[in-house]
């Protein structure tokens, strides 16, 4: 961990908005707190993934080095940062990037955490955020306040919570777009981001917008919430609105988004959103994670019942002026170009016409491009980073997109500047054509750095990009256009299901060895927002998966009808045609072959003790963990304050912190419980202490006079001696509270 | 910024070789059989393979305390020892701490037969990072609060020999300094002259 990470916040004083920076103070104490063991691991385990701080593969203090399983002997020992995670295992930071949007000066900022706290490497994920890997957790509050300083936050990045906010990467420029979605999400972004209906869910909810129906960009049909861009005419008057989806998603098994409303008007989707939030919180699975994603509680219900459950919600929701304040803010949003629109010059250059063949897309702006930057496997290097800003600087305004196709594109390109973009890009081996084409292979992490990957995604994605790219000019067009996505298990992090040519990670066993194998998935649909799931067909053993794509390309090539697409083609062909191909690539080797024994990219004998619990779920942490777990880090401050001479301040926070252990007991019988000290302090006396619920056996009722004298004198100030007894009592009327919370058996309420 | 002593933390020290991308992909397995052997001081984790990226990290040996990798940035391979954890001493201390071990790391490297003498340090250039914008930011003061140290510093690892200093010049980038040696000094006798 860095040696300066005590300088951040004086380093980056007055450069992070208020709120944002107390909630990295918020943080920091608590990661300082877990690490004297006075936070529980799962409370503390949920209150980094929400803030975007994941572990990774093999951070439970094991890794098999292909012989044997070593013990990794951390120089913290057998601290943890969550169940069975070391403290000192590298971890992975989450960072989240509203519908992809980037200024140049957060792209240099991510450069620089790239090479200083990970190694080199920025990765651009399939919902458009960043993923920085090997990250040491103590290091995470610097990470956040660097990124706070340019309008980044990593809250609810993971966890149960609301994750980013993905959108159509061309939206505002797009030709078939029905209108610019871009600030309808920065404006509910802005608005779910802490809300506190988005924070009991019992898994995460995965909103995304899209300005049309007919292409891929927005994926909103694998979406827990999805927005398409609709008008309609009334009263002679065009109004904006949206056709609202929910309950897709992916996973083991995909479910396609249901229609929740033909129409949302636009200044509705907050409210709606917010109503749809509220009823997943309540009635959503949360003990069993596996069905814990609103797609099963809308199959559950049946999309009718959960319409009149969200239009009965909406109904009780208290007016919120931000529900229009925000899109009618946002909606002030405007792009404009750096460089006056044209015609590209003329150029004969080979290597600049193949790659303006794939990478380019007109705008709905005459004389203006979209021009697409791929990233190999999502990865770009911090000089890489840096030389993208350049460019971005010199031929637009200073802004880029990450796509769901892991790649950049740069907007308002003048068709003068052409040639020259090109030119820039290529020079720092960011000019490869191919975008969006077969060699454009999108991949999670897998085995590299997943705890849950069972085969390694980005080796065979390395594998199969080098090899057709040695062929990319020579593929039929039907071929090139061909969509190859990766996933390194079930969970489809690599968004398998909605390609031509999909594989997802599992294991097999041949000859008694496991044997690292790919599912093969055909025939889904990337076009129509992920319309249509591919279907599995047999799994083939990961190093003969490039003779998959060999022989399956071939067959597509030499047997399609009428220019069918791959989806067409293998609808047609049907499932037991097509595993007919390749069922000899899926037996075992000859006797003594152990080439498939390893898996791509990773020279160890394969094995599945590398697999760790995932954390993609989320610890269930009730709001009563959460508050006690406040009224910690509270008291923690206290102390703090008393030890530098601030008494009154530390009186203060030491009573806030009693508050926030009474709130946390009172919220479970009500949890709507207002910050109002009085109204706490009543409705503990009534729910706890007349009833005798908060007694200790030896103590009776002791504790709970602490608050109430507390209560009582709160509106004086405090010396050096009351702070110092204060927080004493504090710290008693908290474990207290613990422990009534702990006798009610309630550690994990639903 | 110039009353400040300088801290010099997580150094980063690159030696740059003679050879082609081509050996990083035979580096692959050795990585994961040190990590198997555990030839090196620091707790070896895993192994991060970036040959897909132009101009990279190249293959990296991550570890608790240290990544070691071959890394490709602006298009130079060198054997680079990346410190990560803080250490106790001085900064000359720091410095040569750094240096020894990434001249280890390349010796180690040069012998690997699987590598087939494929990697060789070139004897007359290395460059130092101090990867910490906070404690070394890139600029001036930085270099002036500096330059004794590497001065210092160079006097003992090249044991007198002449040597040139270039500074980073771009602000974006981390504070460092690229030394170039008249003469190739194998990295036996620059790892002798550190511990003389």
């Amino acid at each position: 961990m860095k040696a300066s990470n005590h300088l951040s916040a004086e380093k980056l004083a007055g450069k992070i908005p208020e709120a944002l920076g107390r909630e990295i103070d918020i943080f920091e104490t608590e990661v300082a707190l877990r690490k004297t063991g006075k936070i529980d691991e799962r409370v503390f385990a949920e209150t980094r993934l929400r803030r975007g701080a994941y572990g990774q593969r093999y951070d439970n203090g094991q890794r098999s080095d292909g012989a044997k399983v070593q013990e990794m002997k951390y120089p913290s020992g057998d601290l943890t940062k969550g169940p069975m995670t070391m403290w000192d295992a590298p971890g992975m930071q989450r960072i989240k990037i509203p519908g992809g949007g980037l200024t140049v000066e957060q792209l240099e900022t991510i450069a620089d955490l790239a090479e200083e706290y990970s190694d080199g490497i920025a990765h651009v994920t399939t919902r458009q955020d960043f993923q920085l890997h090997y990250i040491h957790i103590e290091d995470t509050p610097s990470i956040m306040r660097r990124l706070a300083a340019v309008g980044i936050t990593t809250r609810e990045a993971c966890g149960n919570s609301v994750r980013n906010i993905t959108a159509c990467p061309y939206a505002g420029v797009c030709r078939d777009e029905v209108f610019d979605v871009t600030p309808y999400a920065q404006g509910m972004f802005r608005f779910l981001l802490g809300h506190p209906d988005v924070q009991n869910f019992g898994r995460k909810f995965k909103p995304a917008f899209s300005g049309c129906s007919q292409h891929a960009c927005g994926l909103t049909n694998i979406h827990d919430i999805g927005f398409i861009a609709a008008t309609r005419t009334e009263d002679g008057e065009e109004k904006r609105g949206f056709v609202t989806f929910v309950g897709g998603g992916l996973g083991a098994v995909p479910y396609n988004a249901k229609l929740l409303d033909e129409f949302v008007p636009a200044e509705e989707i907050l409210p709606v959103t917010q109503a749809v939030s509220r009823v997943f919180a309540r009635l959503g699975e949360k003990r069993n994670r596996s069905r814990a994603r609103i797609k099963f509680l809308v199959q559950d219900l049946g999309i009718e019942k959960f319409r009149e459950l969200v239009a009965e919600e909406r109904k009780t929701l208290p007016y919120d002026p931000r529900w229009t304040e925000l899109i009618k803010d946002a909606e002030k949003f405007h792009e404009a170009p750096l460089h006056p629109g044209g015609e590209a010059a003329d150029s004969d250059a080979h290597e600049f016409k193949r790659w303006s063949r794939t990478n380019l897309r007109p705008q709905k702006q005459d004389g203006y491009v979209v021009a697409t930057v791929t990233l190999p496997l999502g990865d770009i290097t911090a000089n890489q980073l840096r030389a993208l800003a350049d460019v971005v600087r010199r031929y637009t305004k200073g802004t880029v997109r990450s796509t769901v196709e892991q790649n950049f594109v740069i907007r308002w390109v003048s068709l003068k500047d052409l040639s020259n973009l090109y030119r820039d890009l290529e020079a720092v081996g960011l000019g490869d054509p191919g975008a969006g084409a077969i060699v454009d292979i999108v991949t999670c992490p897998g085995t590299d750095t997943c705890k849950l990957g069972i085969s390694s995604s980005r080796g065979l994605a390395a594998e199969l990009h080098k090899r057709l790219t040695e062929k990319r000019f020579e593929f039929d067009q039907p071929v090139e256009n061909l969509h190859i996505k990766i996933s390194g298990c079930f969970n489809s992090c690599g968004q398998h299901h909605v390609c031509d040519l999909g594989f997802y990670g599992v294991s097999r066993k041949m000859g008694g060895f496991a044997v690292p194998h790919f599912q093969v998935v055909l025939g889904g649909e990337w076009e129509h927002n992920g319309g249509t799931y591919g279907m599995p067909v047999l799994a083939v053993p990961s190093k003969r998966i490039p003779e998959v794509v060999t022989r399956l390309t071939e067959k597509y090539v030499g047997s399609r009808q009428n220019g069918e697409t791959f989806k067409e083609f293998a609808k047609r062909t049907g499932k037991v045609q097509l595993k007919s191909w390749l069922e000899d690539l899926a037996r075992p080797a000859a006797p003594g072959d152990r080439s498939l024994f390893s898996d791509w990219g990773d020279p160890r004998e394969y094995t599945l003790g590398d697999m760790g619990t995932g954390e993609c779920a989320g610890e269930v942490i009730t709001a009563t963990e959460f508050e006690l777990a406040s009224a910690e880090r509270e008291l923690f401050e206290a102390q703090i304050a008393l030890d530098n001479g601030h008494f009154d301040q530390a009186g203060k926070t030491a009573y806030k912190s009693m508050l926030d252990g009474a709130k946390a007991l009172v919220k479970l019988v009500n949890p709507n419980i207002p910050s109002d000290p009085d109204r706490i302090v009543a409705d503990f006396k009534t729910y706890y202490y007349d009833t005798q619920k908060f007694w200790d056996p030896f103590a009776g009722g002791k504790f709970a006079h602490y608050l109430f004298d507390a209560h009582q004198k709160a509106n004086g100030s405090y010396t050096a001696d009351a702070s110092r007894y204060l927080i004493d009592e504090a710290q008693l009327f908290i474990d207290a509270a613990h422990s009534c919370y702990n006798q009610l058996g309630k550690a994990v309420t639903v | 910024m110039s009353s400040q002593p300088l801290e010099v933390q997580h150094v980063n020290v690159k030696l740059f070789v003679e050879g082609t991308e081509e050996v990083l992909e035979p580096l692959v397995p050795v990585f994961h059989r040190w990590i198997q052997e555990r030839p090196l001081e620091e707790l070896l984790l895993d192994v991060a393979d970036y040959r897909h990226v132009i101009d990279g990290p190249g293959v990296v040996l991550i570890g608790h305390e240290a990544n070691y990798s071959l890394d490709n940035t602006d298009g130079h391979l060198g054997v680079l020892y990346n410190r990560k954890t803080p250490l106790d001493g001085t900064n000359q201390d720091r410095l040569k701490q750094a240096a020894h071990a990434a001249l280890n790391a390349c010796e180690k490297l040069e012998a690997e037969p699987k590598l087939s003498g494929k990697i060789h340090f070139g004897g007359t250039k290395i460059q130092l990072l101090i990867n910490d914008r906070f404690l070394a930011p890139n600029v001036p003061e930085t270099r002036a609060a500096f330059d004794p140290e590497l001065k210092a510093f160079c006097a003992k690892l090249f044991g007198g020999a002449e040597y040139t200093a270039s500074y980073e010049n771009d602000p974006r980038r981390r504070f460092g300094v690229t030394l170039q040696t008249a003469q190739p000094i194998p990295p036996g006798k620059l790892l002798a002259n550190l511990a003389s």
